[in-house]
């Protein structure tokens, strides 16, 4: 990186064993002042054990991590004191109204009577909670819990945000006002570290994105330089019954069929000479595709191109 | 402000929180006070005709019957308010620590005891008002307590140490659960032990064996103080070992809560 400043994150070497499970296995990542960064990978890759490391939940096993400029271990409470953290599992007082959730986190982060009050009123106007401020957290939708949770990280002004899969179980309009809070904080010049599975997600928001896989990093890179290695999404095939959908995985390699949707993804580059080779391939062993679609990369693509492409050639951009 | 400034004002905070949590949720502590009361009923309107004329010559004062029973058996339903209200601490604590709010608290720069601290002054706080609605009852019955104020005094300080003590002693129960109903279980052992102890009957008519464990298990020394504390009964040594007994529970628990704390934060 040649950013002058110091990273706001920064782990060297982060091991992590849960028992005979390896975890996390010598992650390295650093993340420069004021950007977003994205951890992308599937349930079970690390993610949650990395974010609960670096927000000094946990210790790791060996490795080095400093967060705004703090060692995790040793500084415990100078990093506790320029983070927040949004866990992937709601971390609101059920019992308590949004206001009194947000009135706790203003009283802890000692902010005094008067500057905690309008620091409350902004942040309950600012995600659209100051109708529900009085009733428990208990009655919110998923959507709104999520912002209160948000509103309640962001009480204290951390520097430093993580946010644990901020939008997996919301609906697609409580995901895009998410998105747009996520960006709208970065502007404001914090550091977002945050979690997803979704490549649209990290494509949509960080401006670094890395790939975690079996608690090793395999690819990380802007996201452009990611979907050039990821080249083109795949072809989605649609079949009438199991039998074709059978035939047709016999002759991919590495595809698993969807046997109950009846549906089979090939990876694809997306080019014309790709897909008239694919349709002549099914052509040959005479098997009837009743609906094909040409989808854009998703996570799959990314982990197939980046974990599974040895065997077939690199990269052509 | 000092660190001990933020100790203070994080603590009071958790209280505060903890104590609107318990006014949100009153069909625990309603269940929780219910307890004692249903017993003290049960023992002194279906039981306590016979176990009063039984008891006569171990009542103070020479009582006998029903209202010489209530006055024998109240310092136990007492102390079995006590072992009631702290299945709810341990409730309250695992239902934090299994929560989501947990993890919220411990990436935040507040005192590390707040947490803990919070739960157990909100908590003592529920018991001894269940304590003050159980003692309401058991004069509202017929209970007539001959102490005056220094030994009123006397006997709200024991059972705000053995309060203070059980209350311990079940945070660090709800901090070793891996779950909220195994936390609502455990404690439960401790509103038995009046029943083992001299909480209903005197120990002496018990059979050997049961009689041996019933001496030495701690709920009879307090009791003996308690009652006589309130009624005038003899105290001799059990006033030392009451105390003994509430400090030392307390000094334990407090240190198992502690470690167990510091380890889950680890793990």
């Amino acid at each position: 990186m040649t950013d002058t400043h110091q990273p706001a994150i920064l782990a060297t070497g982060v091991r992590k064993s849960f028992g005979e499970a390896v975890v996390l296995d010598g992650v390295d990542l650093a993340v420069a002042e004021g950007t977003i960064f994205a951890l992308l990978g599937p349930n079970g890759a690390g993610k949650t054990t990395m974010v609960r490391i670096l927000s000094t939940l946990i210790p790791a096993d060996s490795g080095t991590v400093r967060v705004a400029g703090h060692d995790v271990v040793g500084e415990a409470d100078g990093v506790r004191a320029s983070i927040g953290v949004t866990g992937q599992f709601s971390a609101v007082d059920e019992l308590l109204t949004g206001n009194e959730n947000l009135q706790l986190m203003a009283d802890l982060n000692h902010l005094g009577r008067p500057a905690g009050k309008a620091r409350i009123d902004e942040l309950l106007e600012r995600f659209d909670l100051v109708e529900v401020a009085g009733r428990p957290a208990s009655t919110y939708s998923g959507g709104m819990r999520r912002r209160l949770d948000l509103a309640m990280t962001l009480i204290g002004s951390p520097r430093v945000i993580f946010l644990d899969e901020p939008t997996t179980g919301l609906d697609p309009r409580s995901r895009r006002l998410m998105w747009d809070d996520i960006r709208e904080l970065a502007a404001s010049g914090v550091t977002i570290f945050l979690t997803t599975q979704y490549l649209d997600e990290a494509d949509e928001l960080a401006d670094r994105i890395a790939v975690l896989d079996q608690g090793r990093i395999v690819a990380e890179g802007t996201p452009d330089e990611l979907k050039r290695r990821i080249a083109g999404g795949h072809v989605r095939l649609q079949f009438a019954g199991p039998d074709e959908l059978h035939a047709a995985t016999a002759l991919f390699e590495g595809v698993t069929p969807d046997d109950e949707k009846l549906v089979l993804n090939v990876p694809s580059d997306g080019t014309v000479a790709s897909l008239r080779s694919l349709l002549e391939k099914l052509d040959d062993f005479r098997i009837e595709v009743e609906q094909l679609s040409i989808e854009s990369p998703d996570l799959d693509d990314v982990f197939f191109a980046v974990t599974r492409q040895p065997t077939l050639e690199k990269e052509a951009a | 402000m000092s660190a001990l400034t933020y100790t203070v004002s994080d603590s009071r905070t958790m209280l505060r929180r903890n104590l609107r949590r318990l006014r949100r949720y009153p069909s625990l502590t309603l269940m929780l006070v219910g307890m004692p009361i249903v017993f003290l009923l049960l023992f002194v309107y279906v039981f306590g005709g016979q176990l009063g004329d039984g008891l006569s010559s171990a009542l103070a004062g020479g009582h006998s019957g029903r209202g010489g029973y209530l006055n024998y058996v109240t310092p136990g339903i007492l102390l079995m308010t006590v072992a009631a209200a702290v299945q709810g601490t341990a409730i309250v604590v695992a239902m934090d620590m299994t929560g989501g709010i947990i993890d919220r608290l411990r990436t935040m720069a507040i005192a590390r005891s707040a947490v803990l601290t919070g739960h157990v002054l909100a908590t003592m706080i529920q018991t001894l008002a269940s304590i003050v609605v159980v003692t309401g009852v058991a004069i509202a019955l017929g209970f007539r307590p001959t102490a005056d104020a220094l030994h009123w005094l006397a006997a709200t300080g024991l059972i705000a140490l053995f309060a203070f003590a059980l209350i311990w002693l079940a945070t660090a129960l709800g901090l070793a659960a891996k779950s909220v109903e195994t936390a609502s279980n455990t404690p439960m052992f401790l509103t038995f032990l009046p029943f083992l102890g001299s909480g209903f009957v005197p120990t002496a008519t018990m059979p050997a064996g049961l009689r041996q464990f019933a001496e030495y298990q701690p709920f009879t020394p307090i009791t003996e103080t308690l009652r006589g504390l309130l009624t005038g009964t003899h105290i001799g040594t059990n006033g030392v070992f009451a105390v003994a007994w509430s400090v030392g529970i307390a000094l334990a628990s407090y240190l198992w809560a502690r470690h167990l704390y510091a380890a889950r934060r680890a793990g």
